[in-house]
């Protein structure tokens, strides 16, 4: 059954259905309208590893359309302790479901399980490998305040090794024509692997160890957390990660309408004085988790979402 | 020196498979991708890094009183793409085989990234790597996606 593994199982076309799908569906995520789409199905959270917001856009995306969720709950009591296969959870789980979100800490677990079953397997991230859930919802974000996807000037900064978020939006960007800067520590760099891939795929790719003078001409600055064990000690993260910190004072000749995102949680690589600024974006691309999720779960399940909202759904 | 000095080297054999054209210094991998060890009592001779017109150096292995079958000779589709193969019947060459690199191993080697799924050696599905450039030879994993070490999938043999 297909799922969603990495961003190549959706063409370009079905990307921006599924993000029109997703703009029409945002009544009935901000729960003004209800919309029972998805009546009767049931979701598998099958999450090996921590997550708070994937998990919960997950759950909520799924019961704002009417459905319902069963939780794997924590690995630690689960029989997964018990020493089962990724494969025997999956024949489980399957039988109990209609469509699995996964996350894993082991990297192509997702094709796996996709191979292992016969509902469809929606990646929430494995290992450092791809998380294109996250991705739906970046470009959703990016759209809706740019109001294309093209030909934009992307910056990703902080953590761009062991990022797997960064991984799947980077494809995604470059298959829609962005010109994507990669700003990092010279530890934290890009996977040589991905870079290769994107320019192969014609990508007009730069990296640079400079964060502060690439906002002037960015469109969209993409922050992630530098963690501090990757780094030997202390002192050396200080010095490193102090790099790729924004501060409000830093975005005077930013451009306008200039999106500062994040996939969240933050930690202090974007001060507090940006979240009052018109840059901060991180904290609706959050909520448009639930959107673009639920449009992702119709999809995959082959359920039309109607073209007029308002009058297909009751008030709530 | 000529192709039929290289050849004798070894004295010719009976009945068995010749591998020629191995990459110089490849012998021992294909040995070891052939399963061919110390636990076989047929005789194996192989000669290395023998000159070759068309490869600078080369190693040539003959393998007596065993017909190798075409699915084992793909698995040197990973160390030995270009090698040719004979099969040898009363001092003759009887077959000619080919090596066929497809477009995916499956269950040769077991993926060289330490992080990927199918480290768990209790998952049941096949070891699958895809062939994304055949010259030179790159293979990722259908599940992890990572670019294999060649050298190190020998090491991972299945």
């Amino acid at each position: 059954m297909p799922g969603i593994i990495t961003m190549d199982d959706l063409t370009n076309e079905e990307i921006i259905s599924i993000l029109d799908d997703a703009e029409r569906l945002l009544p009935v995520a901000r729960g003004e309208i209800y919309l029972p789409l998805l009546q009767g199905r049931i979701l598998g959270n099958l999450f090996f590893e921590p997550s708070t917001r994937t998990r919960m856009s997950f759950e909520t995306a799924m019961k704002r359309l009417g459905g319902d969720v069963v939780n794997l709950g924590d690995v630690k009591t689960s029989s997964v302790v018990k020493g089962e296969t990724l494969f025997d959870t999956i024949q489980m789980v399957d039988g109990y479901t209609d469509i699995i979100a996964m996350r894993h800490p082991r990297q192509g677990a997702a094709q796996y399980a996709s191979d292992s079953a016969r509902v469809p397997i929606m990646n929430g991230g494995d290992g450092a490998g791809h998380h294109p859930t996250q991705t739906m919802l970046d470009l959703f974000t990016i759209r809706k305040s740019h109001g294309t996807l093209e030909g934009l000037n992307v910056v990703l900064a902080g953590d761009l090794r062991y990022g797997r978020t960064v991984h799947s939006l980077s494809h995604a960007l470059v298959r829609f024509g962005c010109n994507v800067t990669f700003a990092s520590p010279d530890s934290l760099r890009m996977p040589e692997e991905i870079v290769n891939d994107l320019r192969a795929h014609g990508g007009d790719v730069v990296e640079t160890t400079e964060l502060l003078n690439q906002i002037d001409t960015a469109d969209v600055i993409y922050m992630t957390r530098i963690q501090k064990e990757r780094f030997p000690d202390d002192d050396e993260y200080t010095k490193v990660a102090g790099a790729y910190k924004l501060h409000a004072r830093d975005l005077d000749g930013a451009k306008p309408e200039m999106i500062i995102m994040h996939p969240l949680p933050r930690v202090d690589e974007i001060h507090p004085s940006v979240d009052a600024t018109r840059h901060a974006a991180y904290f609706e691309q959050a909520f448009n988790g639930v959107v673009a999720r639920m449009s992702l779960m119709c999809w995959l399940l082959g359920v039309t979402v109607p073209e007029d909202i308002n009058s297909a759904g009751g008030v709530l | 020196m000529s192709q039929e000095a290289n050849m004798r080297r070894v004295t010719a054999i009976k009945n068995g498979t010749v591998i020629d054209h191995v990459p110089a210094g490849k012998a021992l991998s294909v040995l070891k991708m052939l399963g061919i060890g110390g636990n076989m009592s047929n005789p194996v001779s192989l000669v290395m890094n023998v000159p070759s017109k068309k490869m600078g150096g080369k190693d040539i292995i003959k393998v007596e009183d065993r017909e190798l079958t075409q699915n084992e000779l793909d698995r040197l589709a990973l160390v030995a793409p270009d090698a040719s193969v004979a099969i040898i019947r009363a001092y003759t060459v009887a077959e000619k085989l080919e090596i066929n690199l497809t477009q995916e191993v499956k269950n040769v080697a077991r993926c060289t990234f330490s992080n990927c799924i199918t480290t768990n050696h209790r998952e049941p599905l096949p070891h699958r790597l895809v062939v994304t450039k055949r010259d030179p030879l790159e293979l990722r994993c259908r599940y992890c996606g990572k670019t294999q070490d060649i050298e190190g999938l020998v090491d991972n043999l299945l």
